[in-house]
């Protein structure tokens, strides 16, 4: 089965962001990356895949240079080829144009995705391109398993329920964070992925009209619906002061 | 073609009350907001739309539709919409939504507007950036229709009208093959033990605890407050902390007098499943972590300082 990974490279979790002057993006010194979370556990499913059935996968990002560190951390892991389409901010839909060309011109059975990004959180891009590609798909998905005709996937739904879907291939699936343990790069796989093709493509080279949909006004941290009391001090101090609060204040204990 | 389709969404055969707080969203877009029930043959759920104060409800209706399918529901909506030529389609952002709006909405050339918190004159659509730490103001560029979809919580439900509104109904063309996939009934993950929408205290553990070690201290300031464990989604994907015990949209919904957020940032996905809490306290090194918008009170530091300090005070 060879499969396609999509991986975004997004601010480190907890990073402190900070806005641009323009006030429509980050600004990105001093910020460090990381793979969005959801696509690392893509990853690993399309690694397990690959060890039930055999195959390929081949790992994919957008994005500016600094994406490549990404998809080392891929090949690390143990994926078998990375290519970098290397371009600049794209809305989801310009994202899921450029995914569809790779899976088409790699012939990929399958294309997995985290469920959405950390960063701009459309949680649509891979139901995009399976749409484009005129593919069938599932969606949150926690496990996938081969089945011989296509795949078998456990999906989540809301308040803890879950549905089986089976699906043939081609498909696209967006995988839901948590229904696989995440393995970590070994020393070998760091060595190893020094020896694997990293192949890097201007996003231009797809000759695709990638204008955006979606314009992007400002940003801005978000607007506090209740205020917050702080209670300040030593730990102590203010473990003191909360017990106080909710004991006399709120009468909750 | 100023009009607005709203699609609402059905469980067990009652529309949702996200459907309702769509529907607010529908009213902000335009004047005239049309009702889209997607059902089988015998569509109750259209009646009830009709009462909700809409001008006009559409059921559509197909023997396929007894049960959802992302390729049934695209197809049949990619037909009603271009009947219908609307300006908008809204939706509540549910997971259902997310599974075959964005197939629909490209089908268009366009994307979905997704998870929209707020709409102001313009249309400029408000939605969160950043798991919650940013919010983008954003406009669309192109031509109708557009696609929305509101995030849960973020809008009023829109109340009942007076009269009952003309339903007609829509038969997509669509055959069997067209449906690519073949879904099992839902089930449930696992028998939940534990009922935390009863509890009147909680403790809830994030991220922010690093590893399963830091727990017992966690448990111990729950003993000391006779307060419940609960934990975000991290945490129980770890297998810290069982997964009957998640709070947030793939877990549980709580509403305790108490809320004690310790180590949690406050995704979206969380909080919806805890902003009925009467008073919230986060515990949190970042003073700029979403969980702050909601808190009522805050101590910004260090987790691993600060529980053993409440536990202390508290025994004391």
């Amino acid at each position: 089965m060879k499969i396609v990974v999509a991986i975004r490279q997004v601010p480190e979790r907890g990073a402190r962001i900070v806005l641009n002057a323009a006030g429509d993006a980050l600004h990105e010194d001093g910020l460090q990356f990381a793979t969005n979370e959801p696509d690392a556990y893509a990853l690993e499913h399309a690694l397990a895949l690959r060890a039930d059935v055999g195959g390929e996968v081949v790992a994919v990002s957008i994005g500016p240079e600094r994406a490549a560190s990404t998809l080392r951390d891929a090949l690390a892991k143990g994926a078998d080829r990375a290519i970098h389409v290397l371009a600049g901010s794209l809305d989801a839909l310009a994202v899921a144009r450029v995914l569809a060309a790779v899976v088409t011109q790699e012939r990929a059975d399958l294309m997995l995705a985290g469920s959405q990004s950390e960063d701009m959180g459309y949680g649509q891009t891979p139901v995009l391109a399976a749409g484009l590609l005129g593919a069938p798909h599932a969606t949150l998905a926690l496990q996938i398993v081969s089945n011989g005709a296509g795949l078998s996937v456990t999906r989540e739904l809301e308040e803890g329920w879950r549905q089986n879907l089976d699906l043939p291939l081609p498909a696209v699936v967006a995988v839901q964070a948590g229904g696989i343990a995440l393995s970590y790069a070994t020393l070998m796989g760091i060595k190893r992925a020094r020896t694997r093709e990293l192949r890097t493509i201007p996003v231009a080279e797809f000759g695709l009209a990638l204008a955006p949909l979606l314009h992007i006004v400002n940003l801005a941290p978000p607007v506090k619906r209740k205020s917050t009391q702080l209670l300040q001090g030593a730990p102590t101090q203010a473990a003191a002061a909360l017990i106080d609060k909710l004991r006399h204040e709120v009468h909750i204990l | 073609m100023s009009n607005v389709l709203v699609v609402f969404e059905t469980r067990e055969g009652a529309l949702t009350r996200a459907s309702f707080e769509a529907l607010t969203a529908a009213h902000a877009l335009g004047s005239e907001v049309v009702a889209v029930v997607v059902g089988g043959e015998d569509n109750q759920a259209a009646a009830q739309a009709a009462l909700r104060g809409v001008d006009r409800v559409i059921s559509v209706e197909h023997p396929l539709f007894a049960s959802y399918s992302a390729d049934g529901w695209t197809l049949a909506l990619e037909q009603l919409v271009h009947a219908e030529d609307p300006a908008y389609v809204v939706f509540p952002h549910s997971y259902q939504t997310r599974d075959f709006a964005p197939a629909l909405a490209v089908s268009f050339n366009q994307m979905l507007v997704s998870d929209v918190v707020a709409i102001s004159a313009g249309p400029v659509f408000t939605r969160p950036l950043h798991e919650g730490r940013m919010m983008a103001a954003c406009k669309l560029l192109n031509a109708a229709p557009a696609f929305v979809s509101v995030q849960a919580g973020a809008f009023a439900a829109a109340e009942p009208g007076s009269a009952a509104a003309l339903v007609q109904i829509f038969t997509p063309e669509l055959a069997p093959h067209q449906v690519r996939t073949h879904a099992s009934q839902p089930f449930r993950a696992k028998t939940s033990a534990v009922d935390l929408s009863s509890a009147t205290r909680i403790v809830s553990v994030g991220r922010g605890i690093q590893s399963e070690e830091g727990l017992p201290m966690v448990q111990a300031l729950a003993l000391a407050l006779g307060a419940e464990l609960a934990a975000s989604r991290p945490v129980c994907d770890a297998g810290w902390v069982s997964a009957d015990r998640q709070v947030g949209s793939s877990g549980q919904t709580v509403a305790p007098k108490l809320y004690v957020a310790i180590g949690i940032s406050g995704a979206t996905q969380h909080l919806q499943g805890m902003r009925g809490s009467t008073c919230i306290v986060a515990i949190n090194k970042d003073a700029d972590a979403p969980i702050f918008e909601l808190a009522d009170y805050g101590i910004v530091g260090d987790l691993f300082e600060i529980v053993p300090a409440l536990t202390a005070a508290l025994r004391s």
